[in-house]
């Protein structure tokens, strides 16, 4: 090893430049969503009465067990593990259990998963000597698509091993919880994202990524996002692939969203009211042929319709109903050429003709 | 001797002859590195599954060739023994979960597990995971998409999955959140003349414009169907002519009679010829939803125009009900039941008026 000045005078000149540190390839290659995912609470856009909750366990060390409900991508599961970091800094793997629902979560594997969890004793000091809380977390995630009997067996368990360990419980919908098991949690609500706040993160991530995204696409994300930070962010990282160094603009957005174009929805409107099953049939087909999905079409076409002033209440309210039938039935699983068609032959009688 | 479809099978995503665009794109995805779950979605034959194995040669280079044909077996939580066939190579893994009906989350929840924690890749393709690739994700029960959603996010740094369906309908919110989706649309009249060309060339033949046209137009998007189609004319005469027939699947013109016969005659004992026709079909693996849609449409070229409103609806309803129901027998003759019913009293009312 030669430093710099020794090498000089060595050789004479000046040094090689200095190999650019190797990149550790995994914080590189990790999704967007993984990258920003909370670390702290105070990272959680948004969700201030939970956040302030939190904060106080963080605290206090004083924790009840938590029920957390709210949409997909509102910062339910980043919560609880931003949360037990702080708690128990880089131990925190050993102090949580995490199950969800692709794992295996019969009543008896719960019961003796957790059993198994709780026993260990939980001391009020970490490894390297600092303090932490004298109990474990065991987070059940997607808790709502655990069968009634295996939450009804849950609840004994939550009583029996008070002293060691805490619950987090966390679902989608909170009325697929039992009573008895959601009395015994501090229940708290996560909102879907509002725009300011979304907006707010998406620009951060936009600055951190150093990518141009037009503020028209930005909007038209936010939009397309629902109140989903998640998807936000995914549809963010895909733009940013698909757009390279180029800025990225609304048309982006749309296509990575699988938005359809509005001429595509006016072009069936248009086809509809021609008054023929042949050229509705054509519609539908050319419809198939571009792989559009029958309920993003239907979701859209429904706006479309209701914004619409040349057609009368009455013959809304018939082919509003219709869309809703043909939207449950495609959630059953009916073939969406078929069920497309339906819809437009309630179109063809209820929209006035050109 | 293997079929032109998979003689001329584009092997790289630089070979792509349609959706050019699309596929640079994807280009750009496979160097950025971070290479996203993804769910790919389009018509049958739009170039799906080539489109996809193209990525993974991008991804992996040659390696991804070389395949293995496996069967693995799941055990159920009540303990029933599951064989799946697998397709694999050293790089990724193919399996189609809807082969294990209601177990399917089994299959997947196993699989991925496995593939994600048993990393060892070769040193030299110099990425971080493997691909698994799951066939016909619009067939996945609601079970197995729940129980997808954090195996996705918890394995991702070992393991991106890569759907395939034919539409996204039918795949949860919180997975189409997870994933980017890419659609392949069909290719166009022209694109698949342009292929149907191409491919008649380098078999050393020639193709008239006037018969790739009807081709095309026949296959209507379906570039598989087109290339099994332009063969079979092939087959059937050479040199080719303009107007030469194009041979249809025998399916298709079996459905044809048995339209036929329903607009024939309607009475019980029709009914009950008609229910051995759709039995027939139903044995050879003909998707029942298939045949009504194949129904509807020669049905609706066979009626008066006052009639198509109902039929059309008849049909979404009871196509509906199948896929609720058990037998798709039953629903399949209930449409037909119905169309007789509709279709009788119309020839009547428009007698009597006659009177
Ligand atoms: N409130 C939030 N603040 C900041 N980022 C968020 C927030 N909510 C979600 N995100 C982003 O979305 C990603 C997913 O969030 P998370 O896993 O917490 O969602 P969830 O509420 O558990 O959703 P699901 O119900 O689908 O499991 C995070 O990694 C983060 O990037
Ligand atoms: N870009 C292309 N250029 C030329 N030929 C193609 C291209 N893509 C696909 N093909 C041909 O079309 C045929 C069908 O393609 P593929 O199997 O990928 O369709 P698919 O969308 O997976 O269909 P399915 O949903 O019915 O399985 C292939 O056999 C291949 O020969
Ligand atoms: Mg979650
Ligand atoms: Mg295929």
């Amino acid at each position: 090893m030669c430093g710099p000045l020794m090498y000089a005078f060595l050789k004479g000149g000046v040094p090689p430049p200095k190999k650019p540190e190797k990149q550790t390839p995994q914080r590189k290659n990790i999704p967007w969503v993984e990258k920003y995912r909370p670390r702290s609470v105070n990272d959680i856009a948004y969700q201030d009465e939970v956040v302030a909750v939190l904060k106080s366990i963080v605290k206090n060390y004083d924790m009840p067990n938590l029920l957390f409900y709210g949409p997909p991508g509102t910062g339910k599961t980043s919560s609880i593990l931003a949360m037990a970091r702080q708690l128990y800094g880089a131990h925190y793997t050993s102090r949580i259990l995490e199950l969800n629902a692709s794992d295996e979560r019969g009543i008896n594997v719960v019961r003796e998963k957790v059993k198994l969890f709780a026993r260990q004793t939980a001391s009020s000091y970490l490894p390297d000597g600092n303090r932490c809380p004298p109990f474990k977390i065991v987070i059940l995630d997607e808790a709502d698509s655990m069968t009634n009997a295996a939450q009804a067996a849950l609840r004994r368990t939550i009583e029996s091993e008070a002293k060691t360990t805490r619950f987090c419980l966390i679902c989608n919908y909170v009325s697929r919880i039992i009573e008895p098991l959601a009395s015994r949690c501090a229940k708290f609500r996560f909102k879907s994202l509002s725009n300011d706040a979304m907006t707010d993160r998406l620009k951060s991530i936009c600055k951190d990524e150093n990518i141009k995204c037009s503020d028209e696409a930005l909007e038209t994300l936010r939009k397309v996002s629902e109140g989903d930070m998640r998807k936000s962010v995914t549809f963010l990282q895909s733009c940013a692939r698909v757009c390279g160094e180029e800025t990225i603009e609304k048309n982006t957005v749309l296509e990575v969203a699988g938005v359809i174009p509005d001429e595509v929805i006016k072009n069936f409107i248009d086809k509809c009211s021609k008054n023929s099953h042949f050229s509705l049939q054509t519609a539908v087909e050319k419809l198939e042929m571009n792989g559009y999905s029958a309920s993003q079409l239907i979701y859209q076409l429904l706006d479309v319709i209701l914004n619409n002033d040349n057609i009368d209440m009455k013959n809304k309210a018939k082919i509003c109903e219709k869309i809703a039938e043909v939207d449950y039935r495609l959630i059953d699983g009916a073939d969406e050429y078929l069920q497309l068609m339906d819809l437009g032959s309630v179109l063809l009688e209820n929209l006035p003709n050109y | 001797m293997s079929l032109w479809v998979d003689k001329y099978r584009p092997r790289s995503l630089g070979k792509l002859d349609y959706h050019e665009e699309q596929a640079n794109m994807l280009k750009k995805l496979v160097q950025s590195g971070d290479f996203p779950h993804m769910l790919v979605y389009g018509p049958n034959g739009a170039g799906k599954r080539t489109r996809i194995m193209a990525v993974l040669r991008e991804l992996y280079g040659h390696g991804v060739e070389k395949l293995r044909h496996e069967h693995q077996t799941f055990t159920t939580p009540s303990k029933k023994k599951l064989e799946i066939s697998t397709i694999a190579s050293n790089y990724h893994i193919e399996v189609n979960p809807s082969d294990a009906g209601i177990y399917d989350r089994v299959v997947i929840q196993d699989l991925i597990k496995t593939v994600a924690q048993t990393n060892q890749l070769e040193s030299s393709s110099q990425r971080e995971f493997k691909i698994v690739l799951i066939m016909e994700a619009d067939r996945l029960t609601k079970d197995a998409q729940h129980a997808l959603r954090r195996t996705m996010e918890k394995y991702m740094s070992t393991c991106r999955i890569i759907l395939c369906a034919n539409t996204t309908s039918k795949v949860i919110g919180a997975i189409r959140s997870r994933c980017l989706a890419v659609r392949v649309s069909s290719p166009t009249i022209e694109q698949i003349m342009i292929i149907l060309t191409f491919v008649c060339k380098k078999e050393g033949l020639s193709l008239p414009n006037e018969l790739a046209k009807r081709i095309a137009e026949y296959s209507q998007g379906n570039l598989r169907k087109a290339l099994l189609a332009c063969e079979a004319c092939r087959v059937q005469q050479y040199p080719f002519s303009d107007d030469q027939e194009i041979p249809k699947a025998d399916w298709e013109v079996y459905l044809k009679e048995t339209s036929s016969l329903i607009v024939e005659e309607q009475s019980p004992n029709r009914l009950l010829q008609i229910r051995e026709r759709l039995y027939e079909l139903l044995v050879h693996c003909i998707p029942p939803e298939m045949i009504m849609k194949k129904l509807l449409q020669e049905l609706m070229m066979n009626c008066d125009g006052t009639l198509k409103t109902g039929v059309i609806q008849a049909a979404a309803r009871f196509e509906h009900r199948m896929q609720k129901g058990q037998k798709p027998i039953y629903h399949l003759e209930a449409f037909v039941a119905y169309f007789m019913a509709m279709y009788k009293k119309f020839l009547e009312d428009g007698m009597t008026a006659d009177w």
